[in-house]
């Protein structure tokens, strides 16, 4: 084996406005327009020149036509990833192994969504027999399956009603301090409280928003990354483990795979949940969010709803979370934005959200294919 | 609830499951028991999920089954259920391992995970009959 010592970097980070997408409701855009509308935002971002990108890995957009519209034309690497929350994890995590292995020097990764543009529901028929026998007893939707995970999980630990609260009121205080969140506004525990139920015992203000947009990253090695002008955010450990059988639902909450890779991203990076200036963690419910904290030793099993408490996950407390806003605040861009928001705050571009001496990000999603990511600035 | 579009949400009966849907009309749960390492599976799949084999057997359950969780469906997502909102979907594990989705007949007001069940069987139509739950009585 040649030694290798590639390491790889996020040096680009694009989005789309998405509050201002959402102010116009009868808009109808065009996924890849949103794409590469983030692409391009990226790229300026970065200070690369289009040609200098030679890999390029979609999800929600297939890549033919995405590469396409981009004019991509010969890529080193190119492929898609389905629209699903759990790929944002996997596309950076491929990118950055594959370009350790100098397999392409500088991967773009874009995302486009027009979900609302097209009226995307995420619940209802399906043309899939075996999402059949759910769906005829009126289970449907991944917010449902969470819904039942954490009716099972306030049984096992004695969670009273309301405990979710502090972190949809958190992303809401972190949106309005963002000026591309859809949700501008704060939210009160009673609103919180007042806010209808979807699948009961899940609120209206537990579930993500439905909304278009576009994001995009673009990762290359470390090296080519010091010779850029923004500070290199390396990605220091990645790793994945699936979950998988006929359901969403986790009868452990995803503890178990959390772990394994939790253990790895640690190992890896040499870091722990104490060491990390901030964490943004994938939360198309709010439950997921108690369940990666557990699962992630941020706090004991059974614990997390209690650890969430008393402003420990404000931008200015120990452990601040999803700082942009979260899906239920900023923008459902299904994780995507999360690790825009990692960079950023490991640049101290947070603005009136930053946190003090950012070094370090954490991302953690935990859903049928758990994924995290140690981010350290150089 | 409105019978014709639950009929059409239902799975289509092909020759993977009849066994099945033959078993609910019959008053049975029938689960594709594989020959080889006895795991039995819900729903049916081509092949044994433990030892990959595909030589398997339809064998009746017990019926018994407890209640892992249950949410209460509020928002309007599917045309049969429109006009049962708010509705209780319950998650289940069977006696004999596999978990799956099922609603609660006669479900008292006071539910709790763990609550012990039994099978009933829903006629939706004379062709087609859905496996549902009850609070065990024994």
């Amino acid at each position: 084996m040649p030694s290798n010592n590639r390491r790889a970097a996020i040096v680009g980070v694009g989005q789309t406005d998405f509050g201002m997408l959402y102010a116009n409701k009868d808009a109808r855009r065009n996924a890849q327009g949103l794409a590469a509308e983030a692409l391009r935002a990226a790229i300026d971002d970065a200070g690369i020149a289009k040609d200098d990108i030679d890999g390029l890995v979609t999800s929600w957009v297939d890549y033919g036509r995405m590469a396409t519209v981009l004019g991509i034309r010969n890529p080193r690497i190119i492929y898609d990833l389905h629209g699903a929350g759990r790929m944002s994890g996997m596309a950076v995590q491929q990118a950055a192994a594959l370009v350790e292995a100098g397999a392409a020097d500088t991967i773009a990764l874009v995302y486009g969504n027009n979900g609302r543009s097209v009226k995307m529901r995420y619940g209802g028929g399906t043309a899939n027999p075996i999402v059949a026998y759910d769906t005829m007893y009126g289970q449907t939707s991944a917010g449902a399956e969470l819904a039942m995970m954490y009716r099972r999980y306030q049984y096992e630990y004695g969670v009273p009603d309301g405990a979710l609260a502090p972190i949809a009121i958190n992303n809401r205080r972190n949106a309005a301090r963002n000026p591309v969140a859809v949700m501008r506004s704060e939210i009160s525990e009673q609103e919180y409280l007042d806010s209808r139920y979807i699948a009961e015992p899940l609120r209206l203000l537990d579930y993500c928003i439905i909304n278009d947009g576009g994001v995009a990253l673009i990762i290359t090695t470390l090296e080519r990354a010091r010779a850029l002008r923004k500070r290199p955010v390396t990605v220091a450990a990645s790793a994945s483990r699936g979950d998988l059988w006929n359901f969403y639902a986790s009868p452990d909450f995803f503890y178990g795979a959390c772990q394994d890779v939790a253990r790895r991203v640690y190992a890896k990076s040499g870091l722990g949940p104490a060491d990390m200036d901030c964490v943004q963690i994938y939360d198309n419910f709010t439950p997921t969010v108690v369940f990666s904290l557990e699962g992630f030793g941020f706090a004991k099993q059974g614990e997390g709803w209690e650890w969430i408490k008393g402003g420990r996950i404000a931008t200015e407390g120990d452990r601040p979370l999803n700082t942009a806003g979260g899906h239920t605040g900023e923008s459902y861009m299904q994780g995507w934005a999360h690790h825009v928001e990692a960079v950023r705050q490991i640049r101290g571009e947070g603005g009136e959200r930053q946190v003090a001496h950012c070094d370090t990000a954490q991302y953690i999603c935990a859903s049928p294919i758990v994924s995290s990511h140690v981010l350290t600035g150089e | 609830m409105d019978t014709e579009a639950l009929l059409k949400i239902m799975p289509a009966v092909t020759d993977a499951n009849r066994p099945f849907w033959e078993g609910t009309l019959a008053g049975e749960l029938r689960l594709q028991t594989c020959d080889d390492c006895g795991t039995p599976r819900y729903p049916e799949a081509p092949v044994c999920p433990r030892c990959l084999s595909e030589n398997a057997t339809w064998r009746a359950a017990s019926g018994r089954a407890t209640l892992w969780s249950w949410i209460v469906m509020h928002q309007n997502y599917l045309a049969a259920f429109a006009d049962e909102l708010p509705y209780l979907v319950a998650f289940v594990q069977l006696e004999e391992g596999p978990f799956l989705y099922s609603t609660l007949v006669d479900a008292p007001a006071e539910l709790r995970c763990d609550l012990p069940l039994e099978a009933v069987f829903d006629e939706v139509s004379p062709e087609r009959a859905l496996p549902k739950f009850r609070v065990a009585t024994a």
